[in-house]
């Protein structure tokens, strides 16, 4: 069925499921989120390990997912693993050891004669959660605002230096710090899984002190989350962007491009929208009215308004991953991507995903179909 | 040949690489092997529904749990160092090799951390029945993961299935199914799962051999020691058989590794196998260092066997293969680099003459990368294009031969153990067997020595190569500076060492905890 798409469409279908995975990654960083409001929401030892293992069900999903968003990625846009890991390492590499020391930390936290105390683990925790989300924000953010490098096969034919795509500044990938928007959304990524997080306790945790202090929280994380969003998204509406000639595939910078996409993709600006109106108004509900399903709508929005962003910077002839150093090195779906062969069976591969969701459902509702209070804590066997 | 190109770069990726890998797998078998020996022994309580069998499988969990965190913490690194820090690697093979991994992320790390959680926080919530199937899935959730990084790792020693592509400069999948069955990668899945099983198992008896030196829960320890020596034994013979298996096919695809590992230099007929013998550094001879083999111990004509299935045959040297051998067709390493040096000036005047806007030449010469002809005698030693010298084309023989008959050595003997303690148990005479219930202790560091050994014969017996005759380590390595990597190879030699540390701290205190009542 596969076979008959165009590799084009392949692309486009790939792409698609890039900002998909990268939707549910960024909602599934409330865990992150989570880890940073361990002591602003737990007074007690009890509340916090309450807290510790609502959250240490789920870290596997978070973690698990940034494993096959960079599988997926490897295997239908190969150009962007070379030149983006190779390239911005210091980024990435950071980002990478934020994740090392969270892995372990929920297991070792509590267990005995752990060496480091848990203080440390939870340090790992901290850490993880702030500037994972941080961070991962930052690197998205130059899906739009660019970065300096060149990309050229012929490299590997040279007698020196066979390197095919080329980090153009010393600092590798730390100069997307001091980049506003850049900043911006990293800001934007690390408030918003802090408010995911506290929706998600509301809806997990029973423990009335941890639900007072969840709901004060909620509107001091809301504030500076719509703030830095947007600012980011007014000023990507206004700057220029990277457009692809559909038919040349040169590379050139057009005034208000990722307007024009909003305007030229109407599903994309209805998404993108709704999205964004649906993460509002799962803030605001649970603040007006005593309930606590906030973030099935949050969480929902929060997966639409990536996927769009995602979907705005790859569709309607734009480059994802643009480099300013030389436009023409700068990376589209069409020219980064797997060949046709490769991304048809990793299309049949894809079909697997629905049966992945399926058994994470049942999973989940078998465990979790009442909210995790002290009680449970105390009689469980393995507690984190 | 490269280059400028900055050694100490290469040399610390690929310590960092083996750093990183070498620690993934100092916990990755223990999760192989005693995932299933916990599902056999939840089956077992399922179907006898006695509660002892339940409080075994929960102790044995919490140790797998412990092991499992920092399994993954040193994982999620090997993934992505591909594009930190063989940049030019990922994208000259990415087609073929980024498929595994993202296969193994959907199909086996899901299944895997879904159904862990309900295997730990299960017990009170779930059916029986439920439960059971978790801790099944879970087994083979990892066990698919091992199959899918293995049919990468595979691919690298035999590429097969692929095509090259001179507009890209990468190689393209042709065909799915040659990558996933090539003979190598079924090899090398059960060869390395059924040495994560015996290490399982050997941790299991070790550990239950404490129990019983310390006089404690003596009827869960010989339970464990049951169940777990008979699943290492049968698993310990698949996996000499598998090992042989390697070799052979060692033999016809990487004939350099395979002389590497008995130390032969000078190829001869009728070669056989050494059992034992020690490495002397010796003159040079063809201008290289070399090692003579003294106190040897060897089985006449084996190796020859091993390589081919005929006792006589002939197995070629180092010597030979480096320095070419007219008489038996081999051909010299000089001769490869010239032609390899063709296939890459091919495809540099190729991007010339469409740079240049001379379509007819552009043509002609693309179309040598589809005639067979060129593609074998040239493009199939596109990588050693990429060398300095002939010499660097050997790996490092001492570290090889050692691991290899350490690792042939131990096999052996774990086979014995295992035998031994299934009879000892079955008659109850294991109880004051102190010798060698230490001794069984004692070989649960072997096993993951043993272990280790295996992947040191695989990787650095393939040196120089990333990818078998097509990418050495020098074309492979990201444009980054040689200090970024020294700094992020002591960054990571310090959190997992730090790391290891925990773990063997946490892991003591819950042995010596032992099983808790009541199977809470
Ligand atoms: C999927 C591929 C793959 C897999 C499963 C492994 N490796 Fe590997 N290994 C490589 C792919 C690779 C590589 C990318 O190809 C490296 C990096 C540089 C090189 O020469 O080969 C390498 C290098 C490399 C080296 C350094 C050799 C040298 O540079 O001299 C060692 C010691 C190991 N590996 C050991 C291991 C261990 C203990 C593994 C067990 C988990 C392992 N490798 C799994
Ligand atoms: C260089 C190669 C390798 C890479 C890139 C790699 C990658 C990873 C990653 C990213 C994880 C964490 C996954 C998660 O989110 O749960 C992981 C865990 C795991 N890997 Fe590897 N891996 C490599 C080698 C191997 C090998 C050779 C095996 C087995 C033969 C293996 C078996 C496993 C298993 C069983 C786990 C589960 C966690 C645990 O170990 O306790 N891996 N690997
Ligand atoms: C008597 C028996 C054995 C033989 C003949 C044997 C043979 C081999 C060979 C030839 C290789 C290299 C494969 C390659 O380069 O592609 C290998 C690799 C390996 N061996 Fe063994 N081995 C034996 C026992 C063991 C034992 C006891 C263990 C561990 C408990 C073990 C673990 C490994 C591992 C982890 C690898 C790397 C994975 C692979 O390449 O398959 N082996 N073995």
């Amino acid at each position: 069925m596969f076979e008959t798409l165009s590799h084009a469409a392949l692309q486009e279908y790939w792409w698609a499921i890039m900002s998909l995975l990268g939707g549910f990654l960024v909602f599934l960083l409330f865990v992150q989120g989570g880890q940073t409001l361990l002591y602003t929401l737990g007074k007690t030892e009890t509340e916090r390990t309450l807290l510790v293992n609502s959250l240490g069900r789920k870290w596997e999903f978070t973690f698990t997912t940034l494993v096959t968003f960079g599988g997926a990625f490897f295997a239908s846009f190969p150009l962007f693993y070379s030149t983006s890991f190779g390239g911005a390492y210091w980024v990435w590499i950071i980002i990478l050891f934020c994740f090392v020391i969270q892995a372990v930390a929920y297991e070792y936290r509590s267990k005995p004669n752990n060496v480091f105390g848990s203080g440390t683990y939870e340090n790992f925790l901290f850490i993880n959660g702030a500037l994972g989300t941080f961070l991962l924000g930052v690197a998205v953010a130059t899906f739009f605002t660019g970065s300096k490098f060149s990309v050229d096969f012929s490299n590997i034919t040279h007698a020196s230096d066979t390197a095919i795509s080329r980090w153009e500044t010393g600092t590798h990938g730390l100069e997307a710090l001091l980049n506003l928007q850049n900043l911006a959304l990293g800001l934007a990524v690390f408030f918003l899984a802090r408010v995911l997080a506290i929706l998600y306790f509301m809806n997990n945790v029973e423990e009335e002190n941890i639900g007072k202090r969840a709901r004060k929280h909620l509107i001091l994380n809301a504030v500076p989350f719509v703030l830095f969003f947007l600012f980011f998204v007014i000023r990507l509406l206004l700057i220029k962007g990277f457009a692809v000639d559909p038919v040349s595939g040169e590379v050139s910078l057009e005034p208000y491009k990722y307007l024009h996409n909003l305007i030229q993709v109407p599903v994309l600006a209805v998404l993108f929208l709704g999205g964004t109106a649906l993460v509002l108004f799962g803030i605001i509900r649970p603040v007006l009215k005593t309930t606590t399903a906030g973030i099935w709508f949050a969480g929902t929005g929060t997966v639409l308004v990536v996927f769009s962003l995602f979907a705005l910077a790859g569709y309607n002839h734009t480059a994802y991953y643009p480099s300013t150093f030389d436009l023409q090195s700068s990376l589209t779906i069409h020219n980064s991507s797997s060949s046709k062969y490769t991304l048809t069976a990793m299309s049949y591969v894809s079909l697997l995903v629905p049966v992945v969701f399926a058994y994470i459902f049942i999973a989940w509702r078998s465990i979790n179909n009442k909210k995790i209070d002290t009680g449970e804590v105390k009689n469980e066997s393995h507690v984190y | 040949m490269v280059e400028n190109i900055d050694l100490s770069l290469v040399d610390w990726s690929r310590g960092q690489f083996a750093l990183t890998a070498i620690y993934h797998w100092i916990f990755v078998p223990l999760t192989l092997g005693l995932s299933f020996i916990l599902a056999i022994m939840e089956t077992i309580y399922v179907r006898t529904g006695r509660e002892e069998w339940k409080r075994i499988t929960k102790f044995w969990m919490t140790l797998f749990g412990v092991n499992f965190a920092i399994g993954v913490a040193t994982g999620i690194i090997l993934e992505f160092e591909f594009g930190t820090n063989w940049s030019n690697y990922s994208w000259f093979v990415g087609d073929i090799f980024g498929a595994p991994l993202a296969i193994e992320g959907i199909m086996a790390f899901f299944l895997e951390s879904t159904f862990i959680a309900v295997m730990f926080f299960g017990w009170n919530k779930v059916g029986k029945k439920f439960h059971l199937t978790s801790t099944w899935l879970v087994a083979i959730g990892a066990n698919l993961s091992a199959l899918w990084i293995l049919v990468a790792n595979a691919w690298m020693q035999y590429p097969v299935g692929t095509q090259f592509n001179p507009d890209l400069a990468r190689n393209e999948m042709m065909n799915f199914w040659d990558v996933f069955l090539s003979p190598v990668a079924v090899n090398k899945f059960i060869h390395t799962i059924t040495s994560g099983f015996v290490l399982g198992s050997l941790f299991v008896v070790g550990v239950s051999s404490w129990f019983l030196l310390k006089k404690r829960e003596s009827g869960m320890a010989k339970k464990s020691i049951l169940v777990a020596s008979i699943f290492g034994l049968v698993s310990g013979l698949m996996l000499v058989y598998s090992g042989d298996g390697s070799a052979r096919l060692i033999a016809r695809i990487q004939p350099v590794k395979f002389a590497s590992l008995e130390g032969l230099y000078k190829g001869r007929e009728g070669a056989g196998l050494l059992a034992f013998g020690i490495l002397i550094p010796a003159k040079e001879t063809s201008g290289r260092k070399i090692h003579e083999v003294k106190l040897k111990l060897e089985i006449p004509n084996l190796l020859s066997y091993m390589a081919t299935g005929s006792w006589k045959a002939y197995v070629p040297g180092i010597h030979d293969l480096i320095d070419g051998n007219a008489e038996r067709g081999i051909m010299p390493a000089q001769e490869k680099m010239k032609r390899g040096l063709v296939a890459r000036e091919t495809l540099a005047a190729m991007k010339e003459s469409r740079d240049k806007g001379d379509t007819a030449a552009y043509q002609a010469l693309k179309a040598k990368f589809y005639d067979k002809d060129f593609m074998e005698n040239y493009f199939s030693y596109f990588g050693y294009s990429f060398l300095n010298e002939p010499g660097s084309l050997v790996p490092n023989v001492p570290l090889t031969f050692y691991s290899f008959h350490l690792m042939v050595g131990l096999g052996f003997y774990f086979l014995l153990l295992f035998f031994v303690f299934i009879v000892l148990v079955w008659f109850n005479k294991l109880d004051n067997k102190r010798i060698l219930l230490w001794l069984a202790v004692f070989t649960i560091p072997l096993a993951y020595v043993a272990s280790e050994a295996g992947w040191i014969v695989a990787e650095l017996g393939r040196q120089p190569w990333v990818v078998q005759d097509l990418l050495p380590t020098v074309a492979a390595v990201s444009h980054i500076n040689a200090s970024s990597v020294q700094v992020t190879f002591l960054l990571f030699a310090f959190i997992f060492t730090g790391l290891l540390i925990a773990e063997i701290g946490i892991m003591i205190k819950q042995i010596k905890i032992g099983p808790k009542e009541g199977g809470k």
